[in-house]
C-alpha cells in the first residue's frame, strides 16, 4: 500500500513537473513572438505519430510482444507513404499505404518472433538498423535524389478548420483510437485474451485460444497504428520525406509506453506532453527571432524534445510492472 | 594458473555465417526489384572490398572505428545491458579529438596521447548519465541512450560550429596538427598507426573479461544476476564499469577518425565523416557474437562491404546505404535462433 502510495505520488509529482514545463515554454513562446494557438497546433501535429506508434505498442507489449523497431517503422512507412500517395493521385491513399506497410512490417514482427522465437530486443533493434540503411537505399533507388524528397503539394494531407484551430483528421484519429484501445484492453473479452496472453500464456492456451495467433494479430496492429503515424509524418507534416524524419521519434514514443504503463489513455497524455516540447523546438528552431538573439541556441533549442523526455521519464517512472510473459516466445509442452 | 586456450567457435561461425548469408540474399532480392544486378553489384562490391592489397588495408580503415563500437555494446550485453549509446559517445570522442588535436599544441609523441585519452574521457563521461539514470532511477538504458545520442548530435554540431569550427571554412573543424596525427600505414590507403591502439584496446577488454576477476564478475552480473547477488558481486558498479568501459570504447572510435583518418583529419560540421558509426558498431558486435575477438573480425566484414560499397555504387548505381539495410536484415536473421535447426533439419531429410 505504502509503495503504491508512492508510486501515484511519483506519477503526479511528474505530471506536475511537466505541467511546469509546459507553463514555461507557453512564455517562452510568447517571447519569441508565436502565438500559443499556433504551438497548441504544431503540439498536436507532433503528438499524433507518437500516439499512434505508442497506442499500437501498448497493445502488443500488453500481449507480450516487445517491438522496439518503432524508429524503424515510422521511417520506412514515412518513405511508403509518400510513394503511396504519389503512385494514387492522393494523400489519404498515401496514409494507408503507410499503414499496410506497418501492418506488414508488425505481421512478419509478429511472425518472427512466435515462431522463429526470436529475441525480440534485437529483431527489433535489426528493423531500426535496417531502416537506417534502407530508407536512403530507397530514396536512391526510386527518385534518384540523395536523402531528401519533396512531393508535389496537392499530395500533402492537408488539416481541416475546426472551431478549436487547424486539427488534422489523423490527430482525431489517433485520440479515438486511444479511447478504443483502452476500451478494447479492458473491456472486451478480446482484450482480456490479449492481457492474459502477456501475463499467462499457458493459461490461454488451455483455455482453448491460441496464442501465437493472438500475438501476431496484436503485432500487427501495433505496426499498423505506427505505420499509419509514419505516413502521417511526411505526408501531414513535413510536406517531403528526409531520411532522418523520424528524429528519435520511435524511441520517444517508446519512453511513452514505458511512462505509461501500458495504458492507452496515459500514453496519448504522455504523446502530448512530448509533442508539445517537441512542437515547442519546432516553432521556436523556425523562428527569425532567435537566430537574431542568440544563434548558437537554435542547437540547444533542437535538444528541448530530448531532454523533456528524459526528464519527465526519469520522475514519473517509479517502478512499473510489466506482463510477466513480456518478450518471451511461448510454446505448447 | 589459468590456462589461456584459442577455442574454435564453430557453433557461432555457423550461426553467422547463415546468418550473414540471409542478409545477403535478402539484400540481392531488393536490388532485383528495383532492377539492379546483383551479381555484378557483389562481384565488384567483394572486388572493391577485397581485390588488392591497398584495398583490403581501406577495409580494415573502415572496420576500425566499428572493432570500437561494437565493444561498447559487445560488453553491454555481456553485463545484462542494451547500451545503444555508442552513437552520441562517438561523437564526444570526436569532438575530444578536435579539441585537442587541432586547437592545442603540445610536443610530438605526447600530443597524439593526449588527444586520445581526451577524446576516450569525453565518451567515458558522455555515458556516465545513462548509467546513473539506468542505476538509480531504473530508467532503460535503451531510451535513455537514444536521447543522449541525439541530444549529443546537436551538441557536438554547436562546438564544431562555433567553437572548433576552421577559420574561412564553416563546414568542418580545425584539422587535427601533425604532431596529433597518427602515421599513415601506406600511401594508396587511409590506415594508420591508430588501428594497433585499437587492436590493443579490443584484446585488452578481451583479457579482462576473461582473464580477471572483474571480468567474470561482470559476465556473471550479466548471465546470472541472483548467482552474482548471492556471490556479493555489486550489481551497479558492474553496470557502472560496463557503460565506463563501453564509453572509452566509443570515445577512441570517434578519436580514431579525426587523428587517425586522413584525408580530412578533421570532423564535419553535418558530422557526416562520424555518424552512424555507433549504430552499424550494434551490427558488427551481433555478427561477432558480442565477443570483442569475434568483432575484430566482422567489422573487417562490415568494413569491407562499406568499402566495396562504394566500388558497387560506382559501378553498377546500387546505392551503398543497402549495406546498412543488408546489415540490419543480419541482425535480425541472427535474433532468430531456430533458423539453424530448422535449416539443418531440412538438409538431414
Amino acid at each position: 500500500m505504502k509503495t503504491l502510495m508512492r508510486l501515484r505520488g511519483k506519477r503526479i509529482v511528474g505530471f506536475l513537473l511537466a505541467l511546469v514545463i509546459i507553463i514555461i515554454l507557453g512564455y517562452g513562446v510568447e517571447w519569441a513572438g508565436l502565438g500559443v494557438a499556433g504551438l497548441v497546433e504544431t503540439g498536436l501535429l507532433a503528438m499524433t505519430p507518437l500516439a499512434l506508434a505508442a497506442v499500437g505498442e501498448c497493445i502488443n507489449q500488453k500481449s507480450g510482444v516487445v517491438n522496439i523497431g518503432l524508429e524503424g517503422i515510422l521511417l520506412i512507412t514515412a518513405v511508403t507513404g509518400v510513394r503511396g500517395a504519389e503512385l494514387f493521385g492522393d494523400g489519404y491513399l498515401g496514409l494507408l499505404t503507410g499503414l499496410l506497410m506497418g501492418a506488414v512490417i508488425g505481421f512478419l514482427f509478429g511472425i518472427v518472433s512466435v515462431y522463429g522465437r526470436a529475441d525480440q530486443v534485437v529483431a527489433g533493434m535489426g528493423i531500426n538498423l535496417f531502416a537506417l540503411g534502407f530508407v536512403p537505399y530507397l530514396l536512391m533507388a526510386i527518385w534518384a535524389f540523395p536523402g531528401i524528397h519533396i512531393f508535389p503539394p496537392e499530395l500533402k494531407v492537408h488539416p481541416m478548420y475546426t472551431p478549436f484551430g487547424q486539427l488534422n483528421a489523423v490527430t482525431i484519429l489517433a485520440i479515438i483510437v486511444s479511447v478504443l484501445a483502452h476500451v478494447l484492453l479492458h473491456k472486451t473479452l478480446l482484450g482480456l485474451r490479449i492481457k492474459a496472453a502477456g501475463e499467462k500464456p499457458e493459461a490461454v492456451d488451455v483455455a482453448g485460444v491460441r496464442v501465437d495467433r493472438i500475438r501476431i494479430l496484436t503485432s500487427t496492429l501495433g505496426g499498423a497504428l505506427c505505420g499509419l503515424g509514419g505516413a502521417f509524418l511526411s505526408l501531414a507534416w513535413f510536406g517531403g520525406m528526409v531520411k532522418e524524419i523520424s528524429a528519435g521519434r520511435g524511441f520517444i514514443a517508446l519512453a511513452c509506453v514505458v511512462f505509461a504503463g501500458l495504458e492507452p489513455l496515459l500514453a496519448l497524455a504522455a504523446a502530448f506532453i512530448f509533442g508539445f516540447a517537441e512542437g515547442f523546438a519546432f516553432s521556436v528552431a523556425v523562428t527569425p527571432e532567435i537566430k537574431r538573439v542568440m544563434p548558437g541556441a537554435f542547437y540547444f533549442v533542437n535538444m528541448i524534445p530530448y531532454v523533456t523526455t528524459l526528464t519527465v521519464v526519469t520522475i514519473a517512472i517509479g517502478r512499473r510492472r510489466f506482463p510477466s510473459a513480456s518478450g518471451k516466445p511461448y510454446t505448447r509442452e | 594458473m589459468r590456462r589461456f586456450e584459442i577455442p574454435v567457435p564453430v557453433r557461432p561461425l555457423v550461426q553467422s555465417s547463415v546468418a550473414v548469408s540471409i542478409g545477403l540474399l535478402v539484400g540481392a532480392l531488393f536490388m532485383i526489384i528495383f532492377g539492379y544486378d546483383p551479381i555484378r553489384a557483389y562481384y565488384s562490391l567483394f572486388m572493391g572490398a577485397f581485390g588488392s592489397i591497398p584495398d583490403f588495408v581501406e577495409t580494415i580503415a573502415f572496420a576500425t572505428p566499428l572493432m570500437l563500437t561494437a565493444i561498447t555494446f559487445a560488453i553491454g550485453v555481456k553485463t545484462g545491458l542494451f547500451n545503444i549509446g555508442a552513437e552520441g559517445q562517438m561523437y564526444l570522442g570526436a569532438i575530444g579529438a578536435v579539441a585537442v588535436g587541432g586547437a592545442i599544441t603540445l610536443p610530438a609523441g605526447l600530443h597524439v596521447a593526449a588527444a586520445t585519452v581526451f577524446a576516450m574521457l569525453l565518451g567515458a563521461i558522455w555515458s556516465l548519465p545513462a548509467a546513473f539514470l539506468k542505476i538509480r532511477m531504473g530508467v532503460h538504458e535503451v531510451v535513455s541512450t537514444i536521447m543522449f545520442n541525439w541530444i549529443a548530435f546537436h551538441f557536438a554540431i554547436y562546438l564544431a560550429i562555433y567553437y572548433l569550427a576552421e577559420p574561412g571554412r564553416a563546414e568542418r573543424t580545425l584539422p587535427a596538427l601533425p604532431s596529433a596525427q597518427y602515421p599513415r600505414l601506406m600511401e594508396e590507403a587511409t590506415l594508420t598507426a591508430v588501428i594497433f591502439v585499437v587492436l590493443a584496446f579490443c584484446i585488452g577488454v578481451y583479457v579482462l573479461l576473461w582473464g580477471t576477476r572483474v571480468g567474470y564478475e561482470l559476465r556473471l552480473a550479466g548471465t546470472n544476476p541472483d548467482a552474482a547477488r548471492y556471490a556479493g558481486v555489486s550489481s551497479w558498479r558492474m553496470m557502472l564499469l560496463s557503460f565506463v568501459i563501453g564509453g572509452f570504447a566509443a570515445g577512441l572510435a570517434g578519436a580514431s577518425q579525426i587523428i587517425g583518418r586522413p584525408p580530412a583529419w578533421s570532423l564535419y560540421a553535418t558530422l557526416g565523416n562520424v555518424i552512424t558509426l555507433g549504430f552499424d558498431g550494434i551490427g558488427v558486435a551481433l555478427i561477432g557474437r558480442n565477443h570483442p575477438i569475434g568483432g575484430i573480425f566482422a567489422a573487417v566484414f562490415y568494413g569491407g562491404l562499406a568499402h566495396g560499397g562504394r566500388y558497387m555504387e560506382y559501378d553498377v548505381g546500387v546505392s551503398s546505404e543497402l549495406v546498412r539495410a543488408i546489415n540490419g536484415l543480419i541482425v535480425i536473421a541472427l535474433a532468430l535462433p531456430e533458423i539453424i535447426a530448422i535449416i539443418r533439419r531440412r538438409l538431414k531429410r
